[in-house]
């Protein structure tokens, strides 16, 4: 990572007007030590790219769509057959938005693990949680307009968790439907949420961000890479240096887009029957790991503890682990490397043999049928995960990581457990939820 | 700042009190535009008029005992039980709300979406639902039975006093 500490500054020339507008973002010099990529994979540009070609294709698509139950599908059917384009900007849209759900976690992800989310950049962590989460919203949103049996069935299961929040959940999902069942309000709210605020927001967010990264001068930096005079290393032009890389990088996303795009349509099922479910009725991918969680845990606890657990963990990542500073080394050392590995395939195997183990239950007699199902399906495993996050905390600690690295050993634990919930309930769940190859 | 010292405030406590009935006009206005989006956002009550939602399913007859009939329209089962009782299902499954179908070989509800299982009584079979599908009022009026579909009724399990007798 250090091999390019002394690159040859690019000769100098004439800043051009694409310079400047770029040199607001960016200050005028950045460290050789912060352009390979591997340092960051790019995921944060990747991420702003893919917001972008989503606007683009947004607005493209708002021409055509129109949203009322009675014409939304019909516009959509029509965007895909009729339209010149229609169904490429469709599926881009399609694609970039699934991207950008996946492309900003993994971002998150890099972050965490380089120990971005540490103090000077704790501030920027919580910007970039709420980040996530809007994120998660537009993706979310959005899913419903097309206005087909996948949409209506997705949303009606998603919002339905919100009557499990205890005494305003009748309330919250009457203010998130606007009304008892999801209908022609429901799709009104979610366009003006889809197409305006939650954009709205999420630039103004966006911007905050990038602020906030410049300011604190850049993206983290491994320590080893300068001297005392120096520490972040030789420093070199950003235009055209760091302009180029990511230049190359944004198209590099775009051509992933239009790939997909051109190879892979976007669903479209039949309309949207209110009197048919289809089974298995599935929420978005991103819900998935949720909707598992579901089938298996009593609602109180699938649909509304675990999640607000789940993004409190988020936001106590950068207070757990004490007043320790980052390294700048991924997973913080070697052996945090290892620990984490190590608590990833444990999560990976006891999820799996948990939900295999439940299987037989979920269905028929249920498990200490006796014990009232608050209890069984709710306190009983929500002690259990919190002890086994504790002890696995407490594990790597025995085994001398510091403690920053057995935060990260459970939040690894709690990650790739989340992850094999999400493939189960996407890839292994048929009809009627049974268990089975896809 | 720079101001002659001729407009120097006399009564510092005049522009105390003036600068916190800004801030406390201010305030007032946000939670006042607050509420005013609120309400605007709130649902509307549904259901409108009173016998709106009556479904007329049919004459007692056409009902065999011991079984169940869909209502797509009305989003419920008109479901006739073995000893000649009625009660009407709502077709909604109490855990997240997809339309739960008949599956007449098993003799009970599956819900596609969670596998929450229901008799056809209503009442849990398997979970992850808590309670049982919701009822509608059914009425028996010379020998037609009517289901209330605008009056939906949550319960937690199944009561003999739930079922409406000719």
């Amino acid at each position: 990572m250090i091999k390019e500490q002394g690159a040859v500054p690019a000769p100098e020339r004439k800043p051009s007007g694409f310079s400047h507008l770029v040199l607001h973002l960016h200050p005028k010099l950045v460290p050789a030590a912060a352009l390979p990529l591997p340092l960051t994979f790019g995921l944060g540009g990747a991420s702003a790219v893919l917001f972008l070609v989503l606007a683009v294709t947004g607005a493209l698509l708002l021409v055509v769509y129109e949203p009322s139950p009675e014409r939304a599908y019909g516009t959509v059917a029509r965007l895909v057959d009729e339209v010149p384009f229609g169904a490429l900007v469709r599926n881009a849209h399609h694609w970039a938005a699934n991207g950008l759900v996946l492309v900003t976690l993994l971002h998150l992800l890099r972050v965490f693990y380089r120990g971005g989310h540490l103090p000077p950049r704790r501030g920027n962590w919580f910007v970039g949680v709420a980040l996530l989460l809007l994120v998660v919203g537009c993706a979310f949103t959005g899913y419903l307009l097309p206005w087909d049996q996948l949409a209506f069935w997705a949303v009606t299961i998603s919002t339905g968790m919100l009557e499990y929040v205890p005494a305003i959940g009748s309330t919250l999902l009457r203010a998130a439907r606007g009304g008892a069942d999801v209908g022609p309000t429901t799709l009104a709210r979610f366009f003006v949420l889809h197409v305006a605020i939650l954009p709205i927001a999420l630039l103004v967010l966006l911007a905050l961000h990038f602020w906030l990264v410049r300011k604190v001068g850049g993206v983290i930096l491994p320590v080893q890479v300068g001297d005392r005079a120096s520490p972040r290393g030789a420093l070199v032009p950003t235009s055209p240096h760091l302009t180029q890389r990511e230049g190359a990088a944004a198209l590099v996303v775009m051509a992933a887009v239009m790939l997909a795009a051109a190879l892979w349509n976007a669903p479209l099922l039949a309309q949207a029957n209110p009197g048919m479910s289809p089974n298995p009725a599935k929420a978005p991918w991103y819900f998935m790991g949720l909707q598992e969680l579901l089938v298996h845990l009593h609602p109180v606890l699938g649909a509304v503890v675990l999640p607000l657990l789940g993004i409190g963990l988020l936001l106590a990542l950068p207070v757990l682990g004490g007043p320790e500073r980052p390294s700048g080394r991924w997973f913080g050392s070697p052996r945090g490397a290892r620990h984490a590995l190590v608590a990833a395939i444990a999560a990976v195997l006891a999820t799996a043999a948990a939900i295999v183990a439940n299987e037989p239950f979920r269905t028929g007699k249920p498990w200490l049928g006796t014990i009232p199902a608050g209890v069984r399906s709710g306190a009983l495993p929500l002690a259990l995960a919190a002890m086994v996050l504790l002890g696995v905390a407490w594990l790597s600690r025995r085994r001398g990581a510091s403690r920053q690295e057995a935060v990260q050993a459970a939040f690894t634990f709690a990650l790739a457990s989340f992850a094999v919930l999400t493939v189960v309930g996407v890839v292994f769940r048929g009809p009627g939820m049974a268990l089975g190859l896809p | 700042m720079t101001g002659s010292p001729a407009i120097e405030p006399t009564a510092p406590g005049r522009r105390d009190f003036l600068g916190r009935l800004g801030k406390g006009l201010g305030v007032l206005a946000a939670v006042e535009l607050l509420a005013v989006v609120v309400a605007y956002l709130a649902p509307g009550r549904s259901g409108g008029a009173r016998g709106a939602g009556l479904v007329v399913a049919g004459p007692v007859g056409e009902f065999t005992p011991a079984s169940v009939r869909a209502f797509p329209g009305g989003r419920f089962y008109l479901v006739r039980l073995a000893d000649g009782g009625f009660l009407a299902l709502s077709s909604k499954c109490t855990h997240l709300g997809c339309t739960v179908p008949w599956n007449e070989k098993q003799g009970n509800f599956p819900c596609p979406c969670h596998a929450s299982t229901f008799d056809r009584r209503g009442d849990v079979l398997a979970p992850p639902a808590t309670r049982a599908l919701d009822l509608f009022p059914v009425v028996i009026e010379g020998g037609i039975v009517k289901v209330d579909t605008s009056r939906r009724i949550e319960r937690a399990r199944f009561e003999p006093g739930q079922v409406t007798y000719l």
